[in-house]
């Protein structure tokens, strides 16, 4: 098997990702991509690898996604949720980092409701460590995915204006797309009700919106974001029916945006809430697109990583 | 048992003094002070030129953990770690298991400081029964046996009504209520500095506000009651505007500042990758907040400097950001901080140094020492300017090794104590 040209061990971020790195895993998965649409979905990339999924955080959707990925290269893996692991019997993070490390997996994937979890386990492990989200941080690999869809429909990410909308505050899914949208030169404007508006956040590079209507207007990209109804005291919005009054994307808020604009959503969605279902449903949605894509953008970052080109070699 | 101190510069602002002279100590007190002293028999000699030589210093916040979490520190540790700090005397904050809200504990305590002679030990009574904030505690008794000032430390008083009635009971004994200011409400689950890097990092945020929304409240409440506030680890631009106004008005209001919020800023949180040793509370502000406490430290708004020494377990303090204990330790790297960073870095005369660690915490809690007018007690601190010091948490004294200056390189450090005459060997 022929080393990649990927080196990094672990990723944690995009913050500090560089464009050609990004480059590479949106190359990578494309090639990946059409495995999907094999009568036999597999590929023997990986196979007498182990990679171990660590969900400290009820997770559905990323963590059936990295474990399809995962199959798909033939790498054996083994997945803990919150309600498995030893965690729940009082275990330290670092002692179950140290557990792991003796079981000699190749690759772990993280989901942890604590921003730098994943960092504190890279920083103590020495196989390659994965973020699928930490906190309200990071998820990486939901922005590479986000981006892979972005570049198939428009062939392009630089120049793009793209709107993030809703709970931005409460979002890793926004940190991680700010970051690379930005690295690869599209524009961003974030919007949401201010109460949920993070201090600070223009210091990141984005415009700042406060209507949905001023957020899509010229938009090539609409990315909507989940209220994350669990995070939230009584004291950001008080209902569900205004936030969906005063914020949700709709047929009639989407008409300043651009004729061939797309409309992204990472899931799970609250239809009703940030988004009406005949925008969900409608023409512009690439939504069903963003999870198929997430399997092979997974596939690729699992593939990189685990046959990464040492440093220095 | 009389030592003579020969040579030093002897800085005292309690006297406007700072110049090369000699040091008398005997029986426990300052005997004289002037030049070329003779050594008469039996005097012991030590010959200080090129060193420095203070009133000893005193740091009125700290956290020694004993009784009841004598795995973080113990009143032995900790006062040895005052000693190789520098200190001659620490004030001890009360949230300890169980709480020093009776006089049994505060008993307990003194009675422990005693058995250690590293450093003067004074206790620091709860305004509330278990640190609640609901029923005051025993303040008369406590003042009765021994403590310096009344604080939840740790917790603010959240009941407007209940500060009201701290600040005027607390009037009868002459006790500094000392508060840290917190609006718990705002604080909610925050766990650093609300700005820029939480909103980067996704940690919730402590604004700034939380902690002057509670000092406005509490300034408002001393006009009323004409009681003593001390306002622990001011942190904002904000809150120093409104001591200082108050101030100004003649209430009185002292107020402290720590090394790492004159030091550090939100942005180690994340130049650190997130280290468990850059949480406390209150939090590292932002830049702008660090330089009007720097202003406020040159310009006398600020009474003192104080280390919050919060010593936890290492198995406490590596886990999750999240989900770690606040507080970092002081005692061990104070001074160093203080004589690199404010004194060479011309932020303050050391002089004005000298009068923040140690004359100021005296008068503001009524403490002995903070003088080497003849007679006071012989509580002297030494001092190398010219030190070259790597800080290291392996070789703390105190248990714990909680520091982000870990690594810093500084100039300057306290070489030896010297208590009620005697020196003292941590």
């Amino acid at each position: 098997m022929p080393d990649t040209a990927w080196q990094a061990k672990d990723l944690l971020t995009i913050r500090g990702l560089e464009k050609g790195q990004v480059e590479l895993i949106l190359d990578t998965a494309e090639s990946f991509r059409e495995v999907a649409s094999r009568p036999i979905k597999k590929v023997p990339s990986l196979r007498g690898r182990t990679l171990l999924g660590l969900f400290f955080e009820p997770s559905t959707r990323t963590s059936s996604s990295f474990e399809i990925a995962a199959k798909r290269l033939s790498a054996d893996w083994v997945s803990f949720s919150s309600a498995s692991s030893s965690l729940a019997k009082g275990e330290s993070l670092i002692d179950t980092a140290r557990n792991l490390e003796a079981m000699a997996p190749d690759l772990v994937v993280v989901r942890h409701g604590h921003p730098g979890v994943p960092r504190m386990l890279a920083e103590r492990l020495g196989c390659s460590v994965v973020n699928a989200g930490d906190g309200a941080h990071e998820h990486p690999t939901q922005a590479l995915l986000d981006a892979f869809t972005i570049r198939r429909s428009k062939g392009r990410l630089e120049g793009l204006e793209v709107a993030i909308i809703g709970d931005i505050e409460h979002s890793r899914v926004a940190r991680s797309n700010i970051h690379l949208l930005l690295l690869m030169g599209a524009r961003v404007t974030v919007a949401g009700p201010r109460p949920m508006m993070p201090l600070g956040i223009e210091q990141m590079g984005v415009e700042v919106a406060f209507s949905t209507e001023d957020a899509v207007r010229d938009a090539d990209v609409v990315m909507m974001l989940r209220l994350q109804l669990e995070r939230h005291g009584a004291t950001r919005f008080p209902s569900l029916r205004e936030y969906f009054e005063v914020f949700a994307l709709t047929e009639k808020r989407l008409a300043g945006a651009k004729d061939d604009v797309i409309i992204l959503h990472p899931g799970p969605m609250n239809r009703g809430v940030e988004i009406a279902s005949e925008v969900a449903d409608g023409p512009y949605s690439v939504i069903l697109e963003q999870v198929a894509n997430g399997v092979a953008v997974r596939m690729a970052v699992l593939y990189l990583l685990t046959l990464r080109r040492e440093e220095g070699e | 048992m009389t030592l003579l101190l020969r040579g030093a510069r002897i800085v005292d602002p309690s006297q406007d003094l700072d110049r090369q002279t000699d040091l008398l100590l005997a029986d426990g007190l300052v005997v004289q002070l002037g030049d070329a002293i003779e050594a008469g028999e039996g005097v012991e000699v030590m010959e200080l030129a090129g060193k420095v030589v203070t009133p000893g210093l005193i740091d009125v916040h700290t956290h020694l953990r004993e009784p009841g979490q004598e795995h973080k520190e113990t009143i032995e540790s900790g006062t040895r770690a005052a000693a190789a700090g520098g200190f001659t005397a620490v004030a001890c904050m009360a949230n300890t298991e169980p709480v020093n809200d009776n006089r049994s504990v505060t008993e307990h305590i003194l009675s422990e400081a005693r058995r250690h002679s590293y450093a003067r030990v004074y206790p620091i009574g709860a305004i509330t029964k278990g640190l609640r904030g609901e029923e005051l505690a025993e303040i008369g008794q406590l003042s009765a046996a021994g403590v310096v000032g009344i604080s939840d430390d740790g917790r603010p008083v959240e009941s407007a009504e209940l500060m009201r009635r701290a600040l005027s009971y607390s009037r009868h004994f002459d006790l500094p209520v000392i508060q840290h200011a917190q609006d718990m409400a705002l604080s909610g689950s925050g766990v650093m500095h609300e700005g820029a890097w939480s909103t980067q990092m996704g940690l919730p945020g402590i604004p700034g506000v939380a902690e002057d929304a509670m000092v406005a409240r509490d300034l408002l409440l001393v006009e009323l009651t004409g009681g003593r506030y001390h306002l622990q680890h001011l942190s904002t631009e904000r809150s120093l505007q409104l001591i200082q106004e108050a101030k100004g008005r003649g209430l009185q209001v002292t107020c402290e500042v720590t090394p790492h919020h004159l030091l550090l800023t939100d942005e180690a949180v994340f130049e650190s990758g997130m280290s468990t040793d850059t949480k406390m509370n209150p939090p590292l502000r932002q830049e702008s907040d660090r330089l009007a406490l720097l202003e406020g430290l040159a310009d006398g708004i600020i009474d003192l400097i104080a280390s919050d020494h919060a010593p936890h377990h290492p198995d406490e303090k590596d886990c999750e950001f999240s989900d770690a204990p606040f507080g970092i330790v002081g005692l061990e790297t104070t001074v160093s901080l203080c004589l690199d960073r404010l004194v060479a870095g011309g932020v303050l005369t050391l002089s004005r140094l000298i009068d923040l660690l140690s004359c100021r915490p005296a008068q503001v809690f009524g403490l002995e020492g903070g003088s080497l007018k003849e007679g006071s007690a012989a509580d002297v601190t030494i001092l190398d300017l010219e030190a070259e010091v790597t800080v290291d948490p392996r070789s703390f004294l105190s248990k714990a090794r909680n520091s982000p200056f870990g690594g810093w390189q500084l100039k300057g450090a306290p070489v030896r104590t010297i208590l009620a005459g005697r020196l003292v060997e941590p």
